[in-house]
């Protein structure tokens, strides 16, 4: 079998002493963590080996020697070398070698109980420690569903990753400390640390607790019984504002809690909740503060009126079109007259309402306004909740329009039924025939013709107002996939894999460095990062709505038999 | 380590260079024909034609900055996505196999599959079009199931 060695690159300059690392026996592979230096007492450094494995768990111990001679091979630390194997017992024993400053290193390893003395093949691996140690290794995205394997065939890579990443403590003692043993690993120069990281970790315990406590009353508030009563709840269950500003009130408790984020994945949703609600809350002020400027928002308030009455006269102009010959259609003048009054009066009560609401329209739009501080997302959101009010009579005219050619197609049909003797059988859900009298047979069919030809009217008016409505619904659905758009991107993690890319990791790429004939191959893995696709894909954060389940047929088939189509249901709603 | 010249499936002219560096690791590297100067200036000249072309039934000038704009655009694009140079194979024995892809802007992508979770590799036909075409491709070991396959990774795909 093939002996593997990962080998830090940062000790490839270090004096000469032995190996301490993990030995992992079922992949025939030595990971080696740090080079200790001479001179050292055998028992102190089986002792801090003991210790390190109590406290990482991680099964490490003596796996070998490595020199770094600037001269000539030198005949007596070889055997010196040679005997330290027997004072610390491992098998097989590892003996790295560096001559001046070659790059090919000779490697050998000692086998005392081997049944087969033959020569097995070393592969030498360079690895960078610190990025190795900061990065974690993301399963595949199919096997990261099942549960069940993930301990047992968990692959070699990531026992090499965690073995790195569990030895923090032992990358903690740097060469200034005082003890008995020395040790060179990548922090042996000097521990990091960055006073901006220390001081922000002291200062977010007493933030945390002060914004906990804050949460928890409004969130009191929010649940009182005041607002639970029948008309404020039908309204908050309508008002996306509402429901945004919920989801932001979820968030700032995800953040604000005390508990520590268990793994990696947790830390990480809690970080991009942060970057999230920060870049909302700089854009909704940086809006805030265009709209103040030079009484934006007065000008808006003022536009707002007349845009309203024009949109209504629009309106009244269409219902003035379809009560005369709209595309050269003849109509029924009768119902004609009827269907376009009734509108034509609806429309005349919203002015009068609107005309009524003007002189206040100003002062709640500037502080309506003031909202936008708590984020972009709920500026937008307020946006499409003032469209839906303002284009209400639309709505209104869509559901009248629809159950009234609802109505008809269903009259229609079960008249068309009994126009050929059939009757639908409620009990058994299919048609069945019947035999009617003479009379109910007349009726029905004078039913049957009066309403197919009133049809092409209702049809018309129907056609029209659904389209207004599909309008309106289209803008509305653009301004809240925008919406979702910023609640459910993950900045943090895709800043994270822009800067620091080796946090991420998908993989590892290994890089062949240059051989020399009797010397053990020499290999550099690297770390290979995620795709930004990948990325955004696995940190996704959750959002709350779900967008329509309904495909286009049955969209086109709603539409057709005149049933109300709702664009959008939120989690938590009961279907209809 | 020298080089050998073939035909790929579409009648392109390839070369694979097989390397071997030490006992137990091995590399087969494949190149693809270079980005023809030929094609280049056809598909540059055709465009800044039809450009030219409505520039003169238009008058606006910005018709021909946006065909150059969108000329350079495209040959990034083209270069850093869609163009390979050369594929390679790295095989290192009880580590695993490595797939690298190299474009023609310098970029690579990379997949390393280790050795446990190689279960065969195998020449598969494909029939593409009127012709038979063969293809390497690894298979996946299905992590639940020893004797499933889980994925077919085919090898050397654009050249």
């Amino acid at each position: 079998m093939v002996l593997k060695v990962f080998f830090p690159s940062c000790c490839s300059s270090a004096e000469s002493g032995i190996l301490i690392g993990r030995w992992i026996s079922e992949q025939n592979s030595a990971v080696i963590l740090a080079v200790v230096h001479f001179p050292f007492i055998p028992v102190q450094v089986k002792q801090y080996v003991s210790e390190v494995q109590r406290v990482t768990k991680v099964s490490v111990s003596v796996l070998g020697s490595w020199s770094n001679s600037k001269q000539e091979k030198e005949e007596s630390l070889s055997e010196f070398l040679e005997d330290l194997g027997t004072i610390f017992s491992h098998e097989p024993w590892i003996q790295i070698s560096k001559e001046g400053d070659s790059k090919f290193w000779s490697c050998s390893t000692l086998q005392k109980h081997s049944n087969n003395p033959k020569e097995e093949e070393i592969i030498l691996v360079y690895y960078d420690q610190r990025k190795v140690m900061l990065s974690y290794l993301h399963p595949p995205l199919d096997t990261a569903t099942s549960p069940d394997h993930k301990a047992d065939d968990a692959s070699k890579l990531s026992a090499i990753f965690d073995t790195v990443a569990k030895s923090k403590v032992l990358f903690m003692t740097d060469r200034y400390d005082d003890g008995p043993i020395k040790l060179t690993h990548w922090q042996s120069d000097g521990v990091e640390a960055s006073i901006i990281v220390e001081l922000m970790k002291q200062a977010s315990v007493p933030a945390c607790m002060l914004l906990t406590f804050l949460l928890s009353v409004i969130s009191g508030i929010c649940r009182s019984r005041v607002l639970k009563f029948w008309p404020l709840s039908f309204l908050w269950s309508k008002l996306s504002t509402c429901e945004q500003l919920g989801h932001r009130l979820q968030h700032l408790q995800v953040i604000s809690s005390n508990k520590k984020a268990q793994n990696e994945t947790q830390l990480m949703r809690k970080a991009n909740i942060f970057v999230s609600l920060l870049i909302d809350v700089a854009l909704g002020i940086l809006l805030m503060s265009w709209l103040y400027r030079k009484n934006r928002i007065g000008h808006l308030a003022d536009t707002l009126i007349p845009v309203a009455d024009h949109v209504a006269e629009e309106l009244q102009d269409l219902l003035q079109w379809l009560m005369g010959a709209p595309a050269g259609l003849k109509m029924n003048r009768a119902l004609d007259q009827v269907l376009g009054r009734f509108f034509l009066y609806h429309i005349h009560l919203w002015i009068s309402y609107i005309h009524l609401m003007s002189p206040f329209i100003e002062m709640i739009l500037w502080y309506v306004g003031l909202s936008a501080c708590l984020g972009l997302t709920v500026a937008l959101c307020i946006l499409s909740d003032i469209i839906a009010l303002l284009t209400f009579h639309i709505y209104c005219f869509y559901v009248y329009g629809a159950r009234l050619y609802c109505l008809k197609i269903y009259g229609l049909s079960s008249l068309w039924r009994l126009f050929r003797g059939k009757k639908w059988n409620v009990l058994r859900q299919r048609v069945d025939s019947c035999s009617y009298d003479l009379d109910q047979l007349f009726i029905g069919t004078l039913l049957f013709t009066i309403l197919l030809f009133l049809l092409p009217t209702t049809a018309l008016y129907y056609l029209v107002f659904t389209l207004l409505r599909l309008l309106v619904v289209i803008v509305q659905g653009l301004i809240h996939l925008l919406v979702d758009l910023i609640d459910s991107l993950p900045l943090y993690s895709i800043i994270l894999r822009l800067c620091r890319s080796y946090r991420l990791a998908a993989g590892v790429k290994f890089r062949v460095l240059e051989q020399q004939d009797g010397k053990p191959l020499r290999l550099l893995m690297q770390i290979n990062p995620l795709s930004y696709g990948s990325v955004v894909q696995t940190y996704r954060l959750p959002t709350y709505s779900c967008y329509p389940k309904d495909s286009w047929t049955s969209l086109c088939k709603k539409l057709f038999l005149g049933e109300l189509i709702y664009p959008w249901k939120h989690k938590g709603e009961k279907q209809d | 380590m020298e080089e050998r010249r073939y035909r790929s499936a579409s009648g392109a002219p390839i070369a694979l260079r097989p390397r071997q560096h030490s006992a137990s690791c091995r590399e087969l590297a494949v190149r693809c024909p270079r980005l023809q100067l030929r094609s280049l200036s056809a598909v540059t000249s055709a465009i800044w034609l039809a450009a030219y072309g409505l520039f003169v039934l238009s008058e606006n000038s910005m018709v021909l900055s946006a065909a150059i704009f969108i000329t350079l655009i495209g040959l990034i694009i083209y270069l850093h996505f869609v163009k390979i140079d050369q594929e390679s194979l790295l095989v290192i024995g009880s580590l695993g196999i490595q797939v690298t892809s190299s474009y023609a802007s310098g970029k690579e992508s990379t997949t390393f599959i280790e050795m446990g979770q190689v279960k065969d590799v195998v020449i598969n036909e494909a029939i593409h079009m009127q012709k038979v075409i063969y293809y390497l491709c690894i298979l996946l070991q299905d992590p639940g199931d020893p004797q499933g396959v889980s994925e077919v990774v085919p090898l050397f795909q654009v050249s």
